[in-house]
């Protein structure tokens, strides 16, 4: 139980936040950077050697940070920053205490234990086998173990996120429905417990056949399965980031959803249909049928991506919206050119939205598309495309709210703002640039996850063209900005944890309530909602983004009709 | 503080109407949706490029033996230590990739369809055919069939893009496709 020394009210927001709480939204997140530290150097190593005039690591140590750089990134920085989300969104948002803080350290250590166990393999050179680990590659116990052990937190972290909803529902700490933001850290939980269940139905049996307890497992099964797990996961962060956006909307210009129907239904899509996209990797392998591809790979008609296409709408339109209650009605973009882009929570999200989009969102539409697949199926396109959604999407995002979490949480004043402002430039544009040439490189054949695109020491002789050199060169040029953008946002967030100037216990208003004054005195020059357009500007922004997966779309299926005929 | 994504909807959030903008986006991207299913269909029945082929299970011995059979049979030169195979039309070309080569070189005629056995001797691999660009998953355990039309002549080469080992950029393999 809990009594009333267990709380502070947060002078920003006038929260009443509980401290066992906040200490693990502390704790989950400050890990979870330091890990975004490791996988990140990782993945400059990565792309130092993947351009040609550098060739930085040996052949054994590019594939071994290849293998750090995915796991660290792409499971241990996102799933405890994620973990800390979950905490904030309950106990936080709704003004209760958190179910079993003691619980939630248990899970906070074997999430470490868990990553330093994968990483202690991986760095020894015992576990050089991807991210993936596809069987009969084999790796150290340690690894398997180590990511059984993560996920087994994770998911005790997701029961306690559920408990506290429950808490928070019997306390009467809020009154009839969760708020749009903690329903979509809901949505993210409950598919974060099927892709951990379905980690642990494979990762289980791998880690005893590592240990030659069980017998051969089907190479194709474990695709299957394993995907159940790694794709999933990556839908817990689509869920994850798009409740931060609305968060940050919310925050920033106190935006509310233009419908809580709408925006709510098109989180529920992303449960029902998310799940299939374990079919994305498997398109192009024998053992399954057509139908099953079809279905599967299209998240049954293109729910889920339905899902995305209305969050496309509804989280630029509520901001719209927001900003038009102020009085920012002239044109289509004055709400938008009068946004505080200087403020890096603003501009992060912003970023992370379009990019998300564009790169992230046309690319995934695309590549997925059953027969399409097979002309960028492992090439280097793929990591373009995922840098497209988990870095400048959900990483992105992340470093957004973070920005707003610092000085709230711990309070204190942003070290060096000015670096935070450019951070979220930086990494945008570099983590961008990279996708994009990446994915350029890839519609080119080059192959992902390759030490040596001359082929040196092949007997055979083959080299890729001059344009796909320029691209690779171009691309590491990228991830260098991204890089900087990165240790910008690590510089920001340690320096303010250990040498923030204190803020006092009494802060000044925020702008939330700023903007409800704002709203009762040009509120009329809006359409009440339901009538007209609320947000045309943002409806505009979604309509060139049509007219540009359209394009894409249909500029792929020119390609694969010239390639050889397969049946 | 006013009601913002933050705070609980009002109670009866579900009977609110729904904007015009929303109803305008929803129905363009639900037909889109509806429109890329059925492309996915059409061009299963209608492209030229599809690549479900048929799938057996098989033990890596049973294909590395058929592998063999197949080259006694059409072996017609060598080069870089790679059997060059010339099967004839619509003929079996079983190819199954193991560390860190590939076994044969196609000797193919441009125009003509030729059964693929694609698998693995060991773990995942890749065929990807460049500059063609098509590529393909090389799975232990499965004979996967697909039958491939080459439409342009010339030497091709296959490179793995799947990780199998410390020596995977050193995969390299190659199709003659001739006139």
């Amino acid at each position: 139980m809990s009594n009333a020394s267990d709380f502070r009210t947060c002078p920003d927001t006038g929260l009443k936040v509980h401290k066992p709480a906040e200490a693990l939204i502390k704790a989950n997140a400050v890990v979870a950077v330091v890990f975004l530290l490791v996988g990140g150097l990782m993945g400059l190593l990565v792309a130092l050697t993947r351009m040609p005039a550098i060739h930085l690591l040996p052949a054994d140590l590019f594939y071994l940070a290849l293998t750090a750089h995915g796991a660290d990134i792409l499971v241990v920085w996102i799933i405890f920053f994620e973990i800390a989300i979950l905490y904030f969104v309950s106990a936080v948002l709704l003004q209760c205490r958190l179910a079993t803080p003691k619980l939630a350290w248990v899970a906070f250590f074997l999430m470490l234990i868990g990553a330093a166990l994968a990483n202690y393999a991986v760095l020894i050179g015992e576990a050089t086998v991807m991210f993936t680990s596809y069987v009969p590659l084999k790796a150290h116990p340690f690894f398997y173990l180590g990511l059984i052990l993560f996920a087994v937190g994770a998911l005790i972290g997701c029961f306690i996120f559920l408990a506290t909803l429950v808490i928070a529902k019997d306390e009467k700490t809020y009154e009839g429905s969760l708020n749009l933001v903690t329903f979509g850290g809901l949505i993210a939980c409950i598919i974060a417990i099927f892709t951990i269940a379905t980690g642990a139905v494979i990762l289980i049996p791998t880690w005893l056949w590592s240990m030659d307890i069980i017998g051969d497992i089907d190479a194709e099964l474990y695709r299957l399965i394993w995907w159940g797990f790694g794709h999933s996961s990556q839908q817990i962060n689509v869920s994850a980031q798009i409740a931060v956006w609305y968060a940050i909307g919310a925050l920033v210009f106190g935006a509310k959803p233009l419908s809580e129907k709408v925006s709510r239904t098109a989180f529920l899509l992303y449960l029902f249909a998310l799940q299939l996209g374990s079919a994305h990797h498997l398109l192009s392998d024998p053992a399954t049928s057509f139908a099953w591809r079809a279905v599967n790979t299209s998240y049954a008609m293109y729910l889920a991506v339905l899902g995305s296409m209305i969050h496309a709408l509804t989280v630029p339109g509520a901001i719209e919206a927001a900003q038009r209650r102020k009085g920012l009605t002239n044109g289509l973009f004055e709400w938008l050119r009068k946004a505080p882009w200087s403020n890096p929570v603003f501009s992060g999200m912003f970023l992370s939205l379009v990019l998300f989009g564009f790169l992230g969102g046309t690319t995934g539409v695309t590549m997925s598309v059953q027969q399409i697949n097979m002309i960028i199926h492992n090439t280097i396109f793929v990591p373009g495309h995922f840098h497209g959604t988990v870095a400048v999407g959900t990483t992105l995002a992340f470093m957004a709210l973070t920005y707003w979490l610092l000085p709230v949480l711990w309070r204190r004043e942003l070290f060096m703002p000015k670096a935070a402002q450019w951070s979220t430039w930086l990494f945008g544009i570099g983590m961008g640039g990279l996708a994009i040439f990446h994915m350029a490189a890839g519609h080119l054949g080059v192959a992902r996850r390759h030490w040596d695109m001359t082929f040196a020491d092949a007997a055979m002789q083959f080299g890729y063209s001059d344009t796909v050199h320029l691209f690779m060169a171009i691309a590491g040029v990228f991830a260098l900005i991204g890089s900087v953008g990165a240790l910008f946002y690590i510089l920001v967030a340690v320096g303010t944890i250990l040498m923030g100037k204190k803020r006092p216990d009494t802060a000044p208003a925020t702008t939330s309530e700023e903007s409800v004054e704002a709203a009762t005195t040009y509120g009329s020059a809006v359409p009440e909602h339901g009538k007209g357009w609320e947000c045309p500007g943002s409806m505009v922004l979604v309509l060139v983004f049509m007219v540009f997966l359209v394009v894409y779309y249909f500029a792929n299926w020119k390609y694969l009709s010239t390639v050889w005929g397969v049946s | 503080m006013s009601k913002t994504s933050l705070s609980s909807p009002d109670r009866n959030w579900w009977r609110a109407p729904i904007g015009l903008d929303e109803i305008v986006w929803i129905s363009i991207a639900f037909i889109w949706g509806i429109f890329m299913t059925f492309m996915m269909v059409y061009w299963y029945y209608a492209g030229d490029q599809n690549q479900v082929g048929e799938s057996y299970r098989i033990t890596p011995d049973a294909f590395a033996a058929k592998m063999e059979t197949m080259i006694e049979k059409y072996q017609v030169g060598e080069e870089f230590d790679t059997p060059v195979v010339a099967v004839p039309e619509g003929g079996d070309i079983y190819f199954g990739a193991q560390q860190f080569s590939f076994p044969v070189i196609p000797k193919l005629k441009v125009g003509k369809t030729y059964r693929f056995h694609l698998s693995s001797l060991d773990v995942n691999h890749g065929f990807s055919i460049q500059p063609i660009n098509v590529n393909l998953q090389l799975v232990p355990g499965y004979d996967y069939i697909l039958k491939l039309t080459p439409n342009s002549t010339g030497d091709f080469h296959v490179v793995c893009n799947e990780f199998c080992g410390i020596g995977h950029h050193e995969m390299l393999g190659k199709i003659i496709v001739t006139d």
